[in-house]
């Protein structure tokens, strides 16, 4: 039996567009029989404690945001769920950039260089690109310069604005190389902030994934698997949902998995990056 | 399949390959794509995650480039599974008029392809019965060649003096005239927003109308003002006979009413006025201007006849409309008696009594000329001589 109280989920607003999205879908699992409402959070942190407080029954996470969901609720013995995630979240990659006549020509040419990335808690252009580095034998801060284009903390580098800002710096000669995910490469040709031939792939991350829903075991479970099945149930031939899922940029829902967290976890782990929030965290919900 | 792109970047116009490419394969097809630009697989990797396409990199050997494997993932497909060609379904030619063209057609050029799930604007004139001529394309393509140039078409600096009496007439008709052309111009306009734009010859031809409209408002108040800084008088009766054709909210009875009644009858004023102007440049703007009316009546008889050879039942709403009008009318003083006046002067030319009788006797022509052109283009709409004849004489005395 499915409870009369609307499924809560709840979506961090990085751009005015998360509204009609998710007022899109509410009204898509509302005509489906699914009582659903949302709340929006201004960032990830505030939503992931707003999650197991128990304000909301299903998160649309960060990659940061799942690990953090996660690890807290590891260490209070609950369990979290990645539901689904979008086809678009699977398999991405960070990419370091270099002018194309700067003479760096392998990660240790960037040894006592400047490095640009994204925002601080960006997975995507400081996290597993720094982490990546280190892998290769360089230690952020030791070994390189980190230049920070901290955008929106909070958000996650879900705006792409500190990846641009990161690669202007570049262009103009500011750093001597950009983190960036790969699909900004494509974006930033296209746009023009890298000017045809002005820049270089250097090296590329192994793939890893972004966001999922996330939910903990003791979440009413009819009423999030309903909330799973309807997601991965929409089609992209479906004229009502398509709008929707071009704004949230997906072609199809897929199941979640949380394989492709590897990197950001050991990320975090190497450079004890929710280590305080997760110590909070579960000193607050003891 | 295979795709080399050489030295082409995916951004540089490589994708367009591609998506020919993949849009070859169909959904689930595959494709190889090769290529030397540095990056490319990073860029097609992502380019083909956004998409939705499988992509498999697959490194060569060692001093080989490598290649891609991309797989179709159909979201393409799915985008126009629903989609409908904006035309009469079943017709021999793809953009041919449709008699119901849904709402969610939106915008779309007629012929074109749109995408389901396209928001309904909200068009009220959808049906085509209601608007539409087979006459439209030709009169409006004879409407655009006929335009004219204001400045060059009228004789502006041609010289003469009237009687400050005569030139008084002038600027009351012309007073009356700019009146009457901004609601010819305004009643179309306004059904140009409520009409489908599926139904494009009638929305070009009510466009080219309300622009001919807005030149001739141009023109009058041109010669209103060549001799003189004020203009004449605006009457209750004279705006209270516009404000019913201005407020009709049904596209046939205002067209009818407009059209064919009012632009009808005032072919016969702007002849009238052409015939007995003082000055070359009175006669120069009016006759341009009836060559406009001409077509606006012609499009106005041209869509309500084919409107009526489907649906009769319009005849009897359309005798209604005029009466209702005259009922509407009965207490106000029709057109304005210094509008009579005037022309009565105008066409007398002096304040001799065997000219103002010859003037009296030309206005009455006019008006047995103005009953007749009434008579005859509702003959013309299938009504019988009665019922033309009843008819036309409740036509407004405000002439449109």
């Amino acid at each position: 039996m499915i409870s009369r109280d609307p499924l809560i989920m709840g979506a961090v607003a990085y751009d005015a567009k998360v509204v009609t999205i998710w007022d899109g879908f509410g009204q898509y699992f509302r005509k489906h029989g699914l009582h659903f409402d949302y709340v929006l959070y201004t960032n990830y942190e505030a939503q992931v404690a707003a999650h197991l407080s128990g304000h909301v029954q299903v998160a649309w996470n960060s990659p940061l945001a799942w690990l953090q969901a996660e690890r807290v609720a590891t260490s209070l013995g609950r369990q979290a769920e990645a539901l689904c995630m979008r086809d678009t979240d699977r398999d991405l990659t960070s990419i370091v950039l270099v002018r194309a006549d700067s003479g760096i020509n392998e990660v240790a040419d960037l040894r006592q260089r400047r490095v640009a990335v994204g925002a601080n808690d960006s997975p995507q252009a400081t996290l597993i690109p720094l982490n990546y580095l280190a892998d290769s034998g360089l230690t952020p801060r030791r070994d390189f310069e980190v230049v920070l284009f901290d955008y929106l903390v909070g958000k996650h580098g879900d705006h792409i604005g500190g990846e641009r800002d990161a690669v202007r710096a570049l262009v103009r000669g500011e750093v001597d190389a950009a983190c960036i995910l790969d699909a900004n490469h494509l974006a930033f040709t296209r746009e023009g902030t890298i000017p045809s031939g002005a820049a270089r792939i250097l090296a590329q991350t192994p793939p890893y994934d972004h966001c999922n829903f996330t939910a903990f075991a003791d979440a009413p479970k009819a009423q999030v698997a309903r909330f799973r099945e309807l997601l991965l149930g929409m089609s992209y031939a479906d004229a009502e949902v398509r709008p929707l899922l071009d704004l949230e940029g997906l072609k199809r829902w897929v199941p979640g998995r949380v394989e492709g967290y590897a990197q950001l976890a050991s990320a975090i782990e190497r450079f004890s990056t929710i280590d305080g929030f997760v110590q909070d965290s579960v000193a607050r919900c003891r | 399949m295979q795709v080399d792109l050489e030295t082409l970047g995916l951004a540089e116009g490589g994708y367009l390959l591609i998506k020919r490419a993949l849009r070859q394969a169909g959904a689930d097809g595959e494709i190889t794509v090769t290529g030397t630009m540095p990056g490319l697989d990073v860029d097609l990797r992502a380019w083909c995650r956004a998409e939705g396409h499988r992509f498999e990199w697959r490194p060569g050997v060692p001093g080989t480039p490598g290649h891609a494997v991309v797989m179709n993932g159909g979201a393409e497909t799915s985008r126009w599974a629903g989609a409908q060609r904006a035309a009469a379904p079943g017709a021999a030619r793809p953009d041919t008029v449709a008699e119901h063209p849904p709402r969610s057609w939106g915008l779309a050029a007629r012929g074109a392809v749109v995408e389901a799930g396209t928001p309904d604007f909200d068009f009220h004139l959808v049906d085509k019965i209601e608007v539409w001529s087979d006459d439209a394309a030709r009169i409006y393509a004879q409407a655009v060649a006929a335009q004219w140039d204001p400045e060059t078409a009228i004789p502006w600096g041609a010289k003469f003096t009237l009687p400050d009496d005569v030139e008084t007439a002038v600027v009351q008709i012309m007073t009356f005239l700019i009146e009457n052309e901004t609601a010819a111009l305004i009643i179309p306009s306004r059904f140009i927003a409520q009409l489908h734009p599926h139904f494009r010859e009638v929305m070009q031809v009510l466009a080219v109308q309300a622009a001919d409209e807005a030149r001739h408002i141009d023109v009058f108040t041109r010669r209103a003002r060549l001799k003189r800084d004020e203009l004449g008088l605006s009457t209750i009766g004279g705006q209270a006979s516009l404000k019913t054709l201005v407020d009709e909210p049904e596209f046939a009875i205002a067209s009818f009413l407009l059209s064919v009644l009012g632009e009808g009858t005032f072919l016969s004023l702007l002849w009238f006025i052409e015939q007995y102007a003082p000055d070359p440049i009175t006669a120069s703007v009016v006759r341009l201007a009836a060559q406009d009316e001409a077509r606006h009546v012609a499009f106005g008889l041209a869509h309500l006849g084919q409107h009526l050879s489907t649906d009769a039942g319009l005849r009897p709403r359309l005798a209604d409309a005029i009466r209702r009008r005259h009922e509407t009318l009965r207490h106000t003083a029709g057109l304005n008696a210094e509008v009579f006046d005037a022309l009565l002067i105008m066409a007398a030319g002096s304040w001799q009594h065997a000219d103002l009788r010859e003037g009296y006797r030309r206005v009455l022509q006019l008006t047995h000329d103005m009953d007749e052109g009434r008579r005859k283009r509702l003959t013309r709409l299938g009504f019988s001589e009665t019922e033309a004849e009843e008819l036309s004489g409740l036509h407004t005395r405000n002439f449109m």
